[in-house]
C-alpha cells in the first residue's frame, strides 16, 4: 500500500515535470522541469530498491549534466523561442494517432504483465553487488565505455574551441 | 505490491513526452532536453524489467545507459556551441544549410 502510493506521488511529479517540460517555452524553464523529472526519477528506482542507479542518477543526471545544460544555455543566452505553426494535418491526425496507439500499448502492456508485482525494494542493487557484476561480467563492455568517454572529452574539446584565426598576416 | 505494468506505463508516458518534444520543439537546447527524457523513460523500464526477473543486469545495463548518455551530452553541446558561433541562432528553423 505504502509502495503504491509513493509510487502514485512521484510518479505525478514525474509526469508533471515531463508536461511542464514541453509547456515551456524558455529552455532554463525546460532543463529544470527535467531536474524535477530525474529527482522523482530516483525515488522510483528507490523503491525498486536500485540504490546505486538511484545515486548515480542524482549525482550524474540531476548533478553533473544538467548543469552542463544551464551553463551551455547561459553562456549561449538563450531566449524564448519561438513557435512555428505545425501543419493542420498533423494535428488533425496526430492527436487521435498518439492516443490510440498509447491505449494500445497501455493494454498489451496490462494484459501481457498484468499478474506480475513487485514489492518494496525487490530487487536490492548495493555497490558492491553491481561492482562485482561490472566488474566481472561486463568488464569489456566497462572497458569500452572508457575509451568512448575518452573520445567524447577529446571531440567535445575540439568542437568548441574557438577557430584559429586563419590569416596570421593581419594580425601581424 | 505494484504491478510492473504501471512502471512500463510511466516509462511509457516519459518516452512519448521526450518524443513530442522532440518533434514540436524549436530550439535545439530544447530538443536536446527531450532526448535526455527518452533515455531517462527507456532506464525506468529497463529497472523495472531487472526487478521483475530478479536480474542485475538491468540495473548494470542502466548504468551504461547514463554514461553514454553523458558522453553524448558532452559532444551534442559542444556542435550545439559551434553552430552558435557559426549561425547566431538556436532555431533549428534557420540551420537548414550546409554550407554557410
Amino acid at each position: 500500500m505504502l509502495h503504491l502510493v509513493l509510487f502514485l506521488v512521484f510518479g505525478a511529479i514525474c509526469v508533471a515535470g515531463a508536461i511542464n517540460l514541453l509547456v515551456q517555452s524558455h529552455p532554463i524553464s525546460s532543463a529544470l522541469s527535467l531536474v524535477v523529472v530525474m529527482a522523482s526519477l530516483a525515488v522510483e528506482y528507490l523503491l525498486l530498491g536500485a540504490e546505486f542507479v538511484a545515486a548515480v542518477q542524482v549525482i550524474v543526471y540531476a548533478g553533473a549534466v544538467m548543469v552542463l545544460f544551464v551553463f551551455v544555455i547561459m553562456l549561449l543566452n538563450a531566449g524564448v523561442e519561438e513557435r512555428t505553426k505545425g501543419s493542420r494535418v498533423a494535428l488533425i491526425l496526430g492527436i487521435p494517432g498518439v492516443l490510440a496507439g498509447g491505449l494500445l500499448v497501455a493494454w498489451v502492456l496490462i494484459e501481457r504483465t498484468g499478474t506480475a508485482t513487485v514489492g518494496l525494494g525487490a530487487l536490492p542493487g548495493f555497490p558492491k553487488t553491481i561492482g562485482n557484476l561490472l566488474f566481472h561480467d561486463f568488464l569489456l563492455p566497462f572497458e569500452v565505455t572508457s575509451v568512448l568517454v575518452l573520445i567524447a572529452i577529446m571531440g567535445a574539446v575540439v568542437l568548441a574551441s574557438r577557430p584559429e584565426p586563419k590569416n596570421p598576416e593581419k594580425e601581424s | 505490491m505494484v504491478p510492473v505494468s504501471y512502471y512500463l506505463i510511466l516509462s511509457g508516458i516519459l518516452f512519448s513526452c521526450g518524443v513530442i518534444g522532440f518533434l514540436i520543439k524549436r530550439n535545439i537546447i530544447t530538443i536536446f532536453i527531450s532526448i535526455e527524457l527518452m533515455l531517462n523513460g527507456v532506464n525506468l523500464s529497463f529497472v523495472a524489467f531487472a526487478a521483475q526477473w530478479q536480474h542485475l543486469s538491468g540495473q548494470v545495463f542502466v548504468f551504461f545507459v547514463m554514461v553514454v548518455a553523458a558522453a553524448e551530452a558532452t559532444v551534442g553541446l559542444a556542435i550545439i556551441i559551434a553552430v552558435f558561433r557559426t549561425r547566431e541562432t538556436l532555431n533549428v528553423d534557420h540551420v537548414n544549410l550546409l554550407k554557410l
